[in-house]
């Protein structure tokens, strides 16, 4: 599986392509320049859902959904559209629709069969607790083990997506945006602004006649693709020229004061959360418009609060920012840099973290354990995809010996 | 890298030491008192104990509120018993409806029309459990909630809302939060109190008084549990309707 943003080819477009390129609404960054600061945070994003997934973690404390409005998921899923929109921006603009769309739904398959992955461990853990738990005390909470009694519907149901355990919500989300993107660059293609305003409106479109997608057994999905589409299309129009358009606002002094302003309230409001001591301190007719903070829909409190870190962030840490290129953050980048395997590793990594507390002990000296142990681990692994893409594979396309595939099909 | 990991390694395994635990004598579960005091007064119930009246006390819930096949063992008795010790002049009169494998939903119309035939002074709702499992959308289930609650109080009847056991094992396959949190809402608004069962039980695995990931208990440790539970809920109802300061054995 190659990572999205891995599949930039460092070449030179010739220069009758470039001027190609220079006739359409969209403008392209220079290419063979890695934005380091996407795959630093896209790979803090996934240490972030990885500590949040393991239950009670002691150090969940230390991630942002505890401090403000949005989460790691708000960031992930802008660097996704923002990535995505970079990378098959080019190729649609250079080999046009057909191949862009083509090498697209490759990612989409990949990604697919990265969630059915997950779910296989998901089968495999609730066959376990369903086989070794037999407690009366729970009887009532062994009702989830139905699924079991009827795989033919719950199997079939996952393979649509439309049964979406705890803690796979994501992927679903992140395939139903890339099969829009051919759609979305495509029309980012013909004028940029304009499809931005086109996703807005069906962003409140969707708040107005509360659109969504029906889950299986019940509900919906937690991720409402129809919402959670505007930051996926905010990433991509940043990719393909807004951010660049939009550096006068994000350098002024007003802007970055109405940020820091917003982030302080929303900060101060999350407090009340968590000591409700401080709860009177907060005006009841400002509770009743804000509550809930509706993350299915992608609350636009969430919304101006990514917005918000994000315009800070940008502003702090220039492009070229040193520690960028040093070995401190290079864990983190390499993360970020192959999110999809990473992720799913975390997912796995959760439920394993979990098997711990739960045989070995919970206390809080076992949270810093798995935490650090699962951090070090997806370090250590992302090393190793880089490592195979950078030397392991380098020879196997020359030669096409050793390659599995090749080899299978030369028969 | 390597010695990193062996390192940790090694942390792990002087942590799996488990603690000793003398597990012949019966569990002290106790429970700290902000678990068991709420800001929401049970007036109902109050005057009911003030004027001598019976204390009517119906107990709907899913299958977490009894035991199979020792309905006398599980909370809600244990929880009638307690208070006829405590509460000597009163007569307390309790039923339990159990609606098994039922979302709110499901229960509320149950729910209304046994407040109407039976008229007691308090009602106590345990569910989300089953909303849980069934992963139903948890703004629809805070508006159940919401409806049922409404119907009591029009009723005139006083409500304590009950929410999910803490269950470790199957943590990673139910999401319970935002159902805990939708309820912990409901109570806010209408100023009802909320037997927070799920931070009791995590109290008590967490302090080892009981250990409810090992899969070597019996029917015996729901039978505890349901003990503890009782006692703790009876001292949840006196402190909410203030009654540990009108009457005192």
């Amino acid at each position: 599986m190659t990572s999205i943003a891995d599949t930039v080819a460092p070449g030179q477009p010739a220069d009758a392509a470039r001027k190609a390129l220079a006739a359409h609404a969209i403008i392209l960054p220079a290419v063979g320049e890695r934005e380091l600061r996407l795959d630093l945070f896209r790979g803090l994003a996934l240490w972030l859902i990885f500590l949040d997934h393991l239950p009670n973690n002691i150090l969940a404390w230390l991630t942002i959904r505890n401090y403000g409005f949005s989460d790691a998921t708000e960031i992930f899923i802008f660097i996704s559209g923002y990535t995505a929109a970079f990378v098959y921006g080019r190729a649609m603009l250079e080999s046009g629709f057909v191949v862009a769309t083509a090498r697209i739904m490759r990612r989409v398959w990949q990604i697919y069969v990265a969630h059915v992955f997950l779910f296989t461990i998901f089968l495999a853990e609730i066959s376990y607790v369903a086989t070794h738990f037999q407690n009366p005390l729970y009887t009532e909470e062994m009702g989830i083990m139905d699924f079991l009694k009827q795989p033919d519907v719950t199997i079939i149901q996952a393979l649509i997506l439309r049964f979406r355990p705890v803690n796979m919500d994501v992927l679903p989300l992140y395939i139903v945006l890339m099969l829009l993107l051919p759609l979305i660059l495509w029309l980012m293609k013909w004028r940029t602004d304009v499809t931005l305003a086109l996703s807005a409106l069906l962003y409140a479109v969707t708040w107005h006649f509360e659109l969504y997608l029906s889950a299986y057994p019940n509900g919906v999905w937690f991720f409402n693709p129809f919402a959670w589409q505007l930051l996926f299309v905010f990433g991509a129009w940043c990719a393909l020229g807004g951010a660049t358009r939009m550096s006068r606002i994000l350098s002024s002094n007003v802007t970055l004061w109405i940020c820091i302003a917003y982030l302080a309230f929303a900060f101060f409001v999350t407090l009340t959360w968590h000591l409700p001591q401080l709860g009177f301190l907060m005006p009841k007719r400002l509770e009743k418009w804000m509550y809930p903070i509706n993350k299915t829909d992608l609350d636009v409190l969430r919304f101006a609060h990514f917005l918000a870190l994000a315009a800070i962030t940008v502003r702090v840490l220039p492009k070229d920012w040193p520690p960028l290129k040093s070995v401190w953050l290079r864990p983190l980048i390499l993360c970020g840099q192959h999110s999809l395997e990473i992720f799913c590793l975390g997912v796995f990594l959760a439920f394993a973290g979990h098997f711990v507390f739960l045989e070995v002990s919970s206390g809080i000296a076992m949270h810093f354990v798995v935490s650090l142990a699962g951090i070090v681990i997806m370090s250590g692994v992302a090393w190793v995809i880089s490592w195979y893409k950078r030397t392991a594979d380098k020879g196997a396309k020359k030669s096409a010996i050793g390659n599995a595939d090749m080899a299978g099909g030369s028969l | 890298m390597r010695a990193v990991i062996l390192g940790m390694v090694l942390c792990a395994g002087l942590l799996a030491a488990p603690p000793a635990r003398a597990e012949d004598a019966p569990p002290a579960c106790d429970v700290p008192a902000y678990l068991l005091t709420s800001d929401s007064v049970l007036t109902r119930v109050a005057a009911a104990v003030k004027d001598g009246n019976p204390l009517d006390i119906l107990v709907l819930g899913s299958r977490s509120s009894t035991i199979a096949s020792q309905a006398g063992s599980a909370y809600p008795a244990k929880l009638q018993a307690a208070l006829k010790d405590k509460l000597a002049s009163t007569s307390i009169n309790l039923s339990v409806e159990i609606l098994g494998g039922k979302t709110a939903e499901d229960s509320l119309s149950t729910l209304i029309k046994l407040v109407e035939a039976k008229k007691p002074t308090l009602v106590i709702w345990q569910t989300g459990t089953v909303d849980a499992i069934r992963g139903i959308d948890p703004d629809d289930f805070r508006h159940v909630v919401d409806e049922g609650v409404t119907a009591l109080h029009e009723a005139g009847v006083d409500v304590i809302l009950v929410n999910p056991q803490y269950s470790p094992r199957t943590e990673m396959i139910t999401s319970l939060p935002p159902y805990l949190d939708n309820m912990r809402v409901a109570a806010q608004e209408h100023d009802i109190p909320l037997f927070d069962r799920f931070a009791i039980m995590r109290h008590w695995n967490d302090s080892g008084d009981f250990d409810f990931s090992s899969s070597a208990h019996g029917v015996e440790l729901a039978r505890r549990v349901h003990a503890c539970l009782g006692r703790a809920l009876s001292k949840f109802v006196i402190d909410a309707a203030h009654l540990d300061r009108t009457q005192q054995n």
